[in-house]
């Protein structure tokens, strides 16, 4: 099992030694983003902008209208929260090609805590026009991402995760824009994940499935854009549709999928995510647990919802 | 055309055109009944002297890869600049009277994809630095000639953003990246100075040693009069002589007038925006007049 920072600082190293277009802009975390690889095996592609997120952002954007395709490195609170303004009117607004390089997203940061847990990131993201917004499942579609985001003409926004998860993939993964992807099909109940919350929501599936309960799991690795017509199509006739992500309830893929629902679907919805509240630092462990993401949690809170639904 | 600087204007035509421009900015604003009016007509020489003097820009071809970059970072000054380049060639003049209208080319605040000649969008005061200094950058690594250059106004360096780059900057040696800085002496509304006459608000930056402090963060500085040709011409001259030369980047202090030119939104805060009436536009008309030539409309 590989972090996905560890595949975006090897990946990124990879692409800056053939694509000269290719630079990241570190706000001095690259030895936590791992774009620190970068440094070390593609130094001209290393950009260090210091301590100051805004002014990354900025200079990205300056970069970009010369023909270069900077990437960002920093946590993701510092760019969907503290340069949310730069992003908004210098990436967003001017359709720049910038890669917005998310790291430590979600409830998992290494017990920083609330102040560096980004649970509120897609909500925000996603109500950008001309952000696309994507969060890889694990290493293999992390890999993949990134090298379709390198190649895309437009803002990126990509959400990854700090920790390793067991992987839902493999290096045969091709990733294709706006489509979901169905891991598990079956007849019981409908899970839609996102992000590595789509890694433990499959071994959530695989405890129902010891309980004799055969679920069907959509992973949407696209937030935005998305194809509804082949999300519903994939969803087919469920009655009840239960989504689960790493994130806040409020916003993020339940919001989306409840969008749908009101306009387009014929199922109803469960959001399975964080409370509206501020957490805390702990051990991973303790977290998934204590909020309600690891497999065990979100395989009992399947169980109330089916319950619940009869 | 090719790029190359505009110099066989002499200061007088340059007053001349700028006259114009001020005419332009208060008949659009009047025509829209919407607009800012002080800070476009403060910076409004300096923005002549880029366009018509200083800059290689070609209106043909505003897109040319070589062109000197120009970044309005204070972008609700927006119609200044808009004026300027439909005088330089860039679009018809006639079509300011579209500001702010729906479907125009010319919004609110300048927007890079609509309008040609526009560099970078801008509209959140403190960003276009940032933008400028990623120009300059990208300029440097790919071993390109053009200057960028950025204007802020005075309240707008309130922004803790245009300290971070202006702490970044000089580590990368942004000799080809210029600052001027608007300083009108005035914002929006601000701080009562307490004198009870109509320039009645303190300076945003009265307080701050300005050349001391921005040459204390490595910066090359040059303080000129923000309404005299023959001085901007000279700073602007100055600062470009830095490139490839000095290793840092070069910030010019205008010292400016808010609303200079027209009597009555002359030096008061009043007229950061604002609507003349009828009486007011027919004032502006008889001061903005073309020295050899007669009124402008």
């Amino acid at each position: 099992m590989k972090a996905q920072r560890q595949v975006w600082g090897e990946t990124l190293a990879e692409l800056a030694q053939v694509d000269s277009r290719v630079v990241v802009l570190d706000a001095d975390l690259a030895t936590s983003t791992r774009a620190d690889i970068v440094a070390d095996k593609a130094p001209h592609a290393f950009i260090q902008i210091g301590i100051a997120e805004q002014n990354m952002v900025g200079m990205a954007f300056g970069m970009s209208t010369l023909g270069y395709r900077p990437w960002l490195s920093t946590f993701g609170v510092f760019l969907t929260h503290r340069a949310l303004d730069q992003i908004r009117m210098l990436v967003s607004q001017t359709k720049a090609p910038v890669r917005i390089a998310a790291a430590y997203s979600g409830l998992l940061n290494g017990s920083s805590g609330k102040t560096h847990q980004d649970i509120e990131d897609l909500a925000i993201m996603r109500a950008m026009p001309n952000m696309t917004v994507l969060a890889p499942a694990d290493e293999f579609e992390a890999a993949a991402i990134i090298r379709w985001a390198a190649e895309h003409d437009g803002p990126v926004y990509i959400r990854f995760a700090r920790d390793a998860v067991r992987p839902v993939f493999d290096a045969s993964y091709t990733f294709v824009p706006a489509q979901p992807v169905e891991l598990l099909a079956g007849p019981d109940i409908t899970l839609i994940s996102t992000g590595v919350q789509t890694s433990r929501t499959f071994e959530a599936a695989q405890l129902l499935a010891a309980d004799g309960i055969q679920a069907q799991l959509i992973h949407l690795p696209s937030i935005k854009p998305l194809d509804e017509a082949a999300l519903l199509s994939t969803v087919g006739d469920a009655k009840h549709v239960i989504t689960v992500e790493d994130h806040s309830r409020i916003g993020g893929l339940g919001g989306l999928i409840a969008e749908i629902a009101a306009t387009a679907g014929s199922f109803r919805v469960t959001r399975i995510g964080l409370d509206d509240r501020w957490a805390e630092s702990a051990p991973n462990d303790f977290l998934l647990d204590k909020y309600g993401l690891s497999p065990e949690r979100v395989a009992d809170s399947i169980r109330g919802a089916l319950k619940q639904s009869g | 055309m090719s790029l190359s600087i505009e110099n066989d204007l002499t200061t007088a035509n340059l007053a001349n055109i700028a006259q114009e421009a001020r005419w332009r900015v208060i008949e659009t604003v009047t025509s829209s009944k919407a607009g800012h009016v002080g800070g476009p007509l403060s910076a409004i020489d300096m923005l002549v002297a880029l366009y018509f003097h200083q800059m290689r820009v070609d209106p043909a071809s505003p897109q040319n890869p070589d062109r000197d970059r120009f970044i309005l970072s204070k972008g609700h000054c927006a119609i200044g600049l808009y004026s300027v380049l439909a005088l330089r060639g860039y679009f018809p003049v006639a079509e300011l009277l579209t500001f702010d209208h729906g479907d125009s080319r010319l919004q609110g605040h300048p927007d890079m994809l609509l309008t040609p000649g526009v560099d970078s969008s801008s509209g959140s005061l403190g960003q276009g630095l940032s933008a400028g200094a990623g120009m300059a950058l990208a300029a440097k690594r790919l071993g390109k000639e053009f200057h960028t250059w950025v204007m802020v106004g005075d309240g707008e360096i309130e922004e803790g953003m245009v300290w971070e780059t202006i702490i970044a900057a000089p580590r990368y040696g942004l000799d080809n990246l210029t600052l001027v800085i608007d300083l009108n002496g005035l914002q929006q509304y601000g701080w009562p100075a307490g004198k009870g006459d109509r320039f009645d608000r303190s300076e945003p930056m009265g307080h701050v040693d300005l050349p001391a402090v921005l040459g204390g963060f490595g910066w090359n500085v040059i303080s000129i009069d923000g309404h005299d040709f023959n001085d901007i011409l000279a700073g602007y001259a100055r600062a470009e002589e830095h490139r490839g030369v000095s290793g840092k980047p070069t910030v010019i202090i205008g010292n400016t007038t808010k609303g200079n030119g027209i009597s009555f939104t002359s030096g008061t805060y009043k007229w950061h925006n604002g609507v003349a009436t009828p009486e007011q536009l027919e004032t502006a008309r008889a001061e903005l007049r073309d020295t050899e030539t007669g009124m402008y409309a």
